[in-house]
């Protein structure tokens, strides 16, 4: 068979922009289950999304971003992600990330009363997934 | 007749008008296009996030879920979409119009402005304004449409209203643009029963987690993209409207300055005639 069966078509769409349309051969995220990697003629699903990395793989190179929010609609030959926020390494400003996440942590530690911990958390969870995103390259 | 001086002074002030509405309508032809680039882009995503949200309603056969059924408070959120600045034709009030002309009763509403125009005519009018974004309507952003829906939602969930509507100016194209009202929740069964029959072909689609908690998780999601796509649609359908309502301006102006130098050409005419008259009766009665 030829090499290309092995491929789907992987769409991530904002709000503002398509952001990723092409085949690829394997996609990885973060969902609310857990990190799951999707090939070829997966049964149709849908997940929710959980700040983390996405990645993608395309014959031999792999792309990474970061993935906040949102949802992916899986079916056998075709992913398509509605991401809130995304990102590609390039454009994360590291030392921003850097700092809301200091911020969030002590948030977190503090947890003085009317802290909303659970905003806290996502914060420090999508701080957390752009550094990665970025150090991973 | 009026006198000379009368006319092209009129005739001046029509012309620093006319420059104004050309200028203005120069500028809402720009901000128009990249409106309306703005809209285009961010409809592949409501589409997709349309069909998902119809599929799975059509799955799941849980009516019950505090999202698809309607709360017990007869109060209603309406979120009006308006603009910030006037001179664009009857955009800002056809949307007025949607409110107070519809079939609400003006006790049981809880408006959500987005837009000073909109908020203040409905203020005049004596309706209940809660809330006041009227900035976000500058330049949407998704975040602003977070925001919003995350208002919106918790006075849904907390019970203070039992149903949610947006009213704003849908753009079909340069030319029409379409005051609409949307109900963003309970979402409605009736449209569901629709879309079941038509997706009923496509493959059985599973949720991971539970159908239910996705819903949770979803219709949020689904909430917050309507209301974007109605801010982005609505500064587009702004624009066109207001470009339209400049070009007509400056047209009017035009026939008016048309009008008036005839005038101003007739009484120059009249007065070099009278003062021809003058002197050949002044000649005579020397001669």
């Amino acid at each position: 068979m030829a090499e290309n069966d092995n491929k789907f078509t992987l769409k991530v769409i904002t709000p503002d922009r398509v952001f990723f349309e092409e085949e690829v051969s394997m996609v990885e995220f973060n969902t609310v289950e857990g990190e799951v990697g999707i090939y070829k003629e997966h049964i149709p699903m849908t997940m929710i999304i959980a700040p983390g990395i996405l990645t993608i793989t395309q014959e031999e190179e792999t792309k990474e971003a970061a993935l906040h929010s949102g949802f992916a609609e899986v079916l056998p030959n075709q992913v398509t992600i509605l991401a809130e926020i995304v990102e590609w390494p390039a454009e994360i400003d590291l030392g921003r990330a850097e700092e809301s996440k200091n911020r969030a942590e002590e948030r977190i530690r503090e947890n003085a009363p009317g802290t909303d911990m659970k905003r806290a958390e996502m914060s420090l969870k999508r701080a957390v997934a752009r550094i990665n995103a970025v150090e991973y390259k | 007749m009026a006198s000379m001086i009368d006319i092209k002074r009129r005739k001046g002030s029509i012309q620093s008008t006319q420059q104004i509405t050309k200028a203005m309508k120069l500028v809402s032809t720009v901000k128009l296009q990249r409106a309306k680039q703005r809209a285009e882009q961010s409809k592949a995503y409501f589409n997709c996030m349309y069909e998902t949200v119809t599929s799975m309603l059509a799955k799941t056969g849980n009516l019950n879920h505090p999202y698809l059924r309607s709360g017990e408070s007869t109060k209603k959120a309406v979120i009006v979409v308006t603009s910030n600045r006037g001179l664009a034709g009857g955009y800002n009030s056809n949307v007025v119009k949607l409110i107070t002309q519809g079939e609400f009763q003006k006790e049981d509403l809880n408006i959500y402005a987005v837009g000073r125009k909109g908020k203040e005519s409905l203020n005049r009018k004596g309706y209940s304004i809660v809330e006041d974004d009227s900035d976000m309507i500058e330049e949407p952003l998704y975040v602003d449409a977070m925001n919003l829906s995350s208002k919106v939602l918790e006075a849904y969930t907390k019970g203070e209203v039992g149903e949610i509507y947006l009213a704003y100016t849908s753009f079909k194209n340069t030319v029409v643009h379409e005051p609409t009202l949307l109900k963003l929740l309970p979402v409605e069964a009736e449209q569901k029963e629709e879309k079941a029959v038509e997706k009923e072909s496509k493959a059985l689609m599973n949720f991971e987690p539970e159908d239910d908690e996705a819903l949770d998780l979803i219709i949020p999601k689904y909430v917050t993209s309507l209301i974007y796509g109605g801010l982005v649609e609505a500064v587009a359908s702004e624009n066109g409207a207001r470009m339209q309502a400049m070009d007509s301006a400056t047209s009017n102006a035009e026939e008016m300055i048309d009008h008036l130098s005839l005038m101003y050409n007739r009484a120059r005419q009249g007065s070099i005639t009278q003062e021809l008259t003058e002197i050949i009766a002044g000649a005579n009665a020397i001669s």
